[in-house]
């Protein structure tokens, strides 16, 4: 049975960074607003705080509902009273990323210096850069040390890197189907993506948020992506060759097929609450991201050797953009480390997008290993 | 627990780190963990065992043994268990060298081949063995090796290792209950364990 409770009305604060953050691409940010949601309470010995990561598209609203909207935050179905991230137990803390668009500094917030939103003048950022903001906040919020920092996809990049920056920082870690490197077919997708923005003529080299955006170009782009947040299998399950709203070929270039009405119709409804700059600055992050060598050792040691987290790590059988053998490429690093880990592939038919979607099992596994780990901790 | 469980987890000493290959649910190593504060890992092959020891607390790996073992440093755990799994596995020589890499002490147990049942049904019938601890035909069984006690010791010999100590058991009550076999454990008993080092040699004997 689906456990219907929430968390109920919340609301997005802003956590003000006014200390300068240097980049690691050298650059200094002045100062950055950091979009966030806490849920539950913070326990008086402070060791029942858990940090969500959000992946691409997401932002801090992970949970429960905003004033007047219809629709819950994004990870509803696994944060609440009751359920695996059980609300009434923990603290749950999530921020949207730097480089974002929804509540974050990023490409499109107003530059202080000359009173117009950044565009491209906004440095680019990396998954460490995004920890590192995320990490002021923590430490503004009064935690010590987190629990546990859970989050898939490019959040799963923000999971990873967290263990590695800040070992000391956390007692355990979650990161679902994702890699301890962009891959290059990821990167490729993410190219193609970024092309489709930028070959656009109203992407105006980012510098478009005085007229119509890049609109198509970002359509275009979330349409490659869904292809690859779904599988083979999840695609014939769910379109098959099927036609949509017709029987036969219109034999010109409209939407026939259920498949491309279905990509149309993400496109578009992206376009409505994404910026396109935004978009190219997360998915670069995410293609720079590459924890083997950005946390090597001075005498070449893994990135793991610094670790000290018990990881929970999770992969879907269908997840051909974060597949299982990325999952187990860092299951091995972990185990050579003496790590402990504990690891699963699910078996599962919606191929990356499982994390997202409701699995009975995933709810589970979460569940236990959050349960032991609390126990582990507190005691 | 199942008998067989009750003698490995008595041969392992308190706050040791166990590794148990083919954990299934987690029996063994949530034992060893509420009662001698063991840390262990399991692995497993299925997602369902998988579930079953996160459920319990337990660090486990969901993957092939053969595969998963070759991930850890030399000396990595104090105790290998490889309970009931030895008779499935396609390489059993080296995986027991692999196993007595990564870890100080080795704990095998398998279903004894020649346990009387066995025999008789080969000799009267003349048919490949089904019993109570191997029911399948030879057409559907997982069990690819036919392993005897006598067989165990004679490949321990062989191979310069060394047995610490060994226990042939007969179980029975859905093998909850169960007594040690002295006499002619060979013929008598359903299952062999053995606890085993590298010893001399390192394993490389011919």
């Amino acid at each position: 049975m689906m456990n219907t409770a929430s968390v109920g009305k919340v609301e997005t604060r802003f956590f003000h960074i006014t200390e300068p953050l240097t980049l690691d691409s050298g650059a200094v940010l002045p100062g950055a607003v950091i979009a966030y949601e806490t849920y539950g309470t913070l326990n008086p010995t402070r060791t029942n705080a858990i940090l969500i990561c959000h992946a691409l598209s997401g932002d801090a609203h992970a949970a429960g509902f905003h004033e007047g909207a219809g629709k819950p935050g994004w990870w509803e179905i696994m944060i609440g009273p009751g359920k695996p991230i059980d609300t009434e137990r923990y603290f749950v803390v999530c921020s949207n990323i730097l480089g974002s668009c929804m509540g974050s500094s990023g490409p499109s917030s107003i530059d202080p210096e000359t009173g117009k939103p950044y565009g491209l003048r906004f440095p680019v950022v990396t998954i460490g850069d995004m920890v590192k903001a995320q990490r002021r906040l923590v430490d503004f919020l009064g935690i010590p040390k987190l629990l546990a920092v859970i989050g898939g996809s490019i959040g799963g990049m923000q999971t990873l890197e967290w263990s590695i920056r800040y070992p000391g920082m956390m007692h355990a870690a979650v990161p679902l189907a994702t890699a301890q490197r962009h891959s290059a077919l990821a990167i490729a997708f993410n190219e193609v993506a970024r092309q489709a923005i930028m070959a656009d003529p109203n992407w105006k080299k980012g510098d478009y948020y005085n007229g119509p955006g890049p609109d198509l170009g970002l359509a275009v782009a979330r349409m490659v992506g869904h292809i690859t947040y779904l599988s083979d299998e999840a695609m014939r399950n769910k379109f098959g060759r099927r036609l949509q709203d017709k029987n036969d070929f219109s034999f010109n270039f409209e939407a026939d097929f259920q498949v491309e009405s279905y990509l149309r119709y993400q496109g578009g409804k992206f376009v409505r609450r994404f910026d396109a700059n935004s978009f190219l600055y997360i998915t670069k992050a995410a293609d720079y991201f590459d924890l083997t060598v950005q946390h090597r050792g001075p005498d070449g040691a893994n990135a793991f050797a610094k670790a000290k987290a018990k990881y929970f790590v999770v992969s879907f059988t269908s997840d051909w953009l974060y597949p299982t053998r990325k999952s187990k490429a860092m299951v091995k690093a972990m185990k050579k480390h003496g790590l402990d880990v504990t690891f699963c592939e699910i078996e599962a038919q919606c191929g990356h997008d499982a994390f997202l979607l409701p699995n009975p099992r995933l709810a589970t596994l979460l569940q236990g290993f959050l349960d032991r780990v609390a126990g582990e901790f507190t005691r | 627990m199942r008998f067989d469980l009750e003698v490995i987890a008595d041969w392992i000493p308190p706050g040791a780190s166990v590794l148990d290959l083919g954990c299934g649910t987690g029996e063994l190593l949530y034992y060893l963990k509420e009662h001698k504060q063991v840390r262990g890992t399991g692995i497993d092959f299925e997602e369902e065992n998988i579930s079953c020891c996160i459920a319990k607390g337990l660090s486990v790996l969901h993957g092939d043994i053969n595969e998963e073992v070759e991930d850890y440093r030399d000396g990595a755990f104090d105790y290998v268990v490889v309970s009931r799994t030895l008779q499935q596995v396609y390489e059993p020589d080296k995986l027991i060298k692999t196993l007595l890499r990564i870890g100080g002490k080795v704990v095998v147990s398998f279903p004894n081949f020649s346990y009387w049942q066995c025999r008789l049904q080969l000799l009267l019938q003349g048919r490949a063995p089904s019993t109570k601890q191997l029911p399948y035909a030879w057409y559907n069984t997982p069990n690819i090796r036919v392993i005897t006690i006598s067989d165990f010791r004679r490949f321990v010999k062989k191979r310069g290792y060394t047995i610490i100590k060994e226990a042939a058991v007969n179980t029975n009550h859905e093998e909850m209950q169960g007594k040690t076999i002295r006499l002619l454990p060979n013929l008598r008993a359903t299952y062999g364990i053995f606890l085993i080092t590298g010893g001399r040699g390192g394993g490389e004997g011919k």
